[in-house]
């Protein structure tokens, strides 16, 4: 018999590709998407059931599909997306209480797969280089989406514990990036004029949306219990990644950031939380090797890549700077090939 | 940022139309042209190897060579590849000596390796100063960087004595501080890869600690606030360090291959081999001290 698989946060973008891919996979028999709104594009193979995961129905829901296997992928990572902070805390810290709580009266579950972020590391002056799954936050997230996914790790350990015959495995992804998404960092890279932190050059990673979605599938498929960084190869630091968009930037001391973005991106779905700002300023990178060793799984595109993908899907990239440079090139070449003849 | 671009392009033009040089000039376009649009690359530390080259190294080069008149000892024991960790005595208020090593490894090596230099949080919490320490190949002191970087075949630099080398008064120059927790010892014997004992003579005298103020250390955040005979009675000038002659000697490497990975385990073993490393130091600072003959000589 093929798998049951429900998948939370179905109505999104993210969400939706993973039903999808899911619904290709020959072991999976029934995915199930689960959201509050439907989906923009509904996916063919696969069915939608309209419910909140805040709300005990979602038990039901379990019960009636005989799941085995939960993808949580519900957690919300900005307030205007949620509709406000409080009503974002509630979707992403209540929901997945609600959902754990209904996955631990679900017999037919044994599987349960969880998308985190590697934000849960924090961001700061102290931290290595690159964190381990079992290191701890030198300096632990207080606020916001981070925040929420701190608490949302802690609830998956508590629902581990108490259901052990359940295999779970968090993933812990790297900021998503590519033509499709649209996430916090993909609007700010987007702005006309980006604002920088003075003084710092955060180092970043990223992960293609395609191989975020095809980490959590192979979670899924293959049912590894455990903690798994997953990002691109490489870093970009925020200068050069906002050089290669091609847009002038602006570094203000981090204080002022949050003022000076909200005035250049007014009505925009940029973040310039506390958190962000610290990941701003001190940036983080995330060690893969588990991921690769363990699951198997080894993103496809780089983190330059990934950038790379974004910025074509955008019309973005340093054309302008390149023209000049094409013009200086044609120049220098003419004067010099002239002056010999 | 088009004018920045035209700028140089003009200058070279009116110099030299028809030379040999245009392959450089367009080489140097092509420099600018990477940097301005990001085309570059910078490991997973952050580190920016061309930056290194041109922005943050180039400047130091006339210190080294002029102004402290750096001689160099043992650079033999430099190992051409492969992991090793470069043990230092620290002195001389800021971290010149630190970044004289660098510059003597990357220019007077064979191989012109990098060092990738540990160093304490509160740099890397300083507005540019980390954002340079991080474009430069350092990271912070701790053992997860400091393996890493040892098992990826880096050349890695440590000056255990920290902020109490440096900051030291003047009075108590060459004389080694605690050297820590030995921390750097459990991370090259977990590696297995070699320590190599460096002694600096000259950094000392540099910027001479007469004084300190502590309220004045705690109003800034720093961990001293140096009083030394031009700072801060000069202003600026009083940061302009004295050309005192340097010697820097690379000491016989310390093998830790041979132990056990679970020596780093093992307090003893840890605390001993710090112990072999400063001794070494030690020595070698006062045979260097012997031979140098006066301290701006």
């Amino acid at each position: 018999m093929g798998r049951v698989v429900l998948v939370t946060g179905a109505a999104r973008h993210l969400g939706g590709q993973m039903v999808k891919a899911l619904s290709r996979d020959p072991q999976v028999e029934r995915v199930v998407g689960v959201d509050v709104v439907p989906p923009r594009r509904p996916v063919a193979a696969a069915e939608f059931i309209r419910a909140d995961i805040r709300n005990p129905v979602i038990g039901k829901v379990l019960q009636a599909t005989e799941a085995d296997t939960v993808v949580h992928m519900g957690v919300i990572a900005t307030s205007v997306q949620a509709g406000g902070r409080a009503s974002m805390k509630e979707i992403n810290v209540i929901g997945t209480m609600q959902l754990l709580a209904a996955c631990q009266k679900a017999p037919a579950l044994q599987q349960l797969v969880v998308k985190s972020t590697s934000s849960v590391y924090g961001a700061g002056p102290r931290d290595p280089a690159l964190f381990t799954e079992d290191m701890s936050p030198k300096h632990p997230p207080t606020s916001g989406w981070a925040k929420d996914s701190v608490e949302v790790e802690g609830f998956v350990r508590g629902f581990a514990r108490r259901r052990p015959d359940v295999s779970v495995s968090i993933l812990r992804l790297a900021n998503f990036i590519g033509p499709h998404v649209e996430t916090a960092m993909t609007e700010y890279f987007s702005l006309p004029l980006v604002p920088t932190v003075l003084g710092f050059d955060a180092r970043m990673q990223f992960i293609h949306e395609e191989d975020g979605i095809e980490a959590l599938r192979r979670a899924t498929v293959q049912g590894v219990a455990g903690v798994f960084n997953i990002a691109g190869d490489g870093m970009l630091v925020l200068s050069q990644a906002v050089r290669r968009t091609g847009r002038p930037s602006l570094a203000v001391p981090g204080v002022l950031l949050p003022v000076v973005g909200r005035a250049l991106a007014p009505a925009r779905l940029v973040d310039f939380s506390k958190e962000q700002v610290r990941f701003l300023t001190y940036g983080r990178g995330i060690d893969t090797s588990r991921a690769e060793e363990v699951l198997g799984f080894r993103a496809q595109r780089s983190t330059a890549e990934a950038f790379a993908d974004f910025l074509d899907g955008h019309g973005l990239g340093p054309s302008l700077a390149e023209s000049v440079f094409d013009g200086a090139d044609n120049t220098v070449k003419a004067l010099s090939g002239g002056g010999r003849a | 940022m088009p004018d920045a671009q035209i700028i140089p392009i003009d200058g070279e033009r009116g110099r030299q139309p028809e030379s040999p040089s245009s392959p450089a000039l367009l080489r140097a376009l092509d420099f600018v042209r990477r940097r301005l649009t990001g085309d570059y690359e910078v490991d997973e530390f952050g580190f920016d190897p061309e930056f290194t080259d041109t922005v943050m190294l180039a400047p130091l080069r006339p210190l080294f060579e002029s102004w402290f008149r750096v001689e160099l000892r043992g650079m033999e024991n430099v190992p051409e590849e492969g992991g090793a960790l470069l043990v230092a005595n620290h002195s001389g208020t800021i971290a010149v000596d630190a970044l004289m090593t660098q510059l003597a490894i990357h220019d007077h090596h064979p191989r012109h390796r990098y060092l990738r230099m540990l160093g304490a949080d509160l740099v890397f919490e300083t507005p540019f100063i980390g954002e340079i320490a991080r474009k430069a190949g350092h990271t912070l002191a701790c053992m997860p960087d400091a393996e890493r970087l040892l098992l990826a075949d880096q050349l890695v630099g440590v000056w255990p004595e920290g902020f109490k080398g440096i900051g030291k008064p003047f009075s108590e120059r060459y004389k080694l501080q605690r050297f820590g927790r030995g921390g750097f010892v459990t991370a090259a014997v977990r590696t297995g890869r070699p320590i190599i004992p460096t002694a600096i003579v000259g950094a000392e005298e540099i910027y001479p600690i007469l004084g300190n103020v502590p309220l004045a250390a705690r109003l800034l955040g720093l961990p001293y606030f140096p009083l030394t005979p031009t700072f801060p009675w000069l202003g600026p000038l009083g940061m302009v360090p004295l050309p005192s002659k340097w010697i820097i000697a690379f000491g016989e490497p310390i093998a830790t291959d041979d132990l056990a990975e679970a020596a780093a385990d093992d307090p003893m073993t840890v605390l001993e081999l710090t112990d072999v490393v400063r001794e070494r130091i030690q020595q070698s600072l006062y045979r260097l001290l012997v031979e140098r003959e006066s301290v701006f000589g």
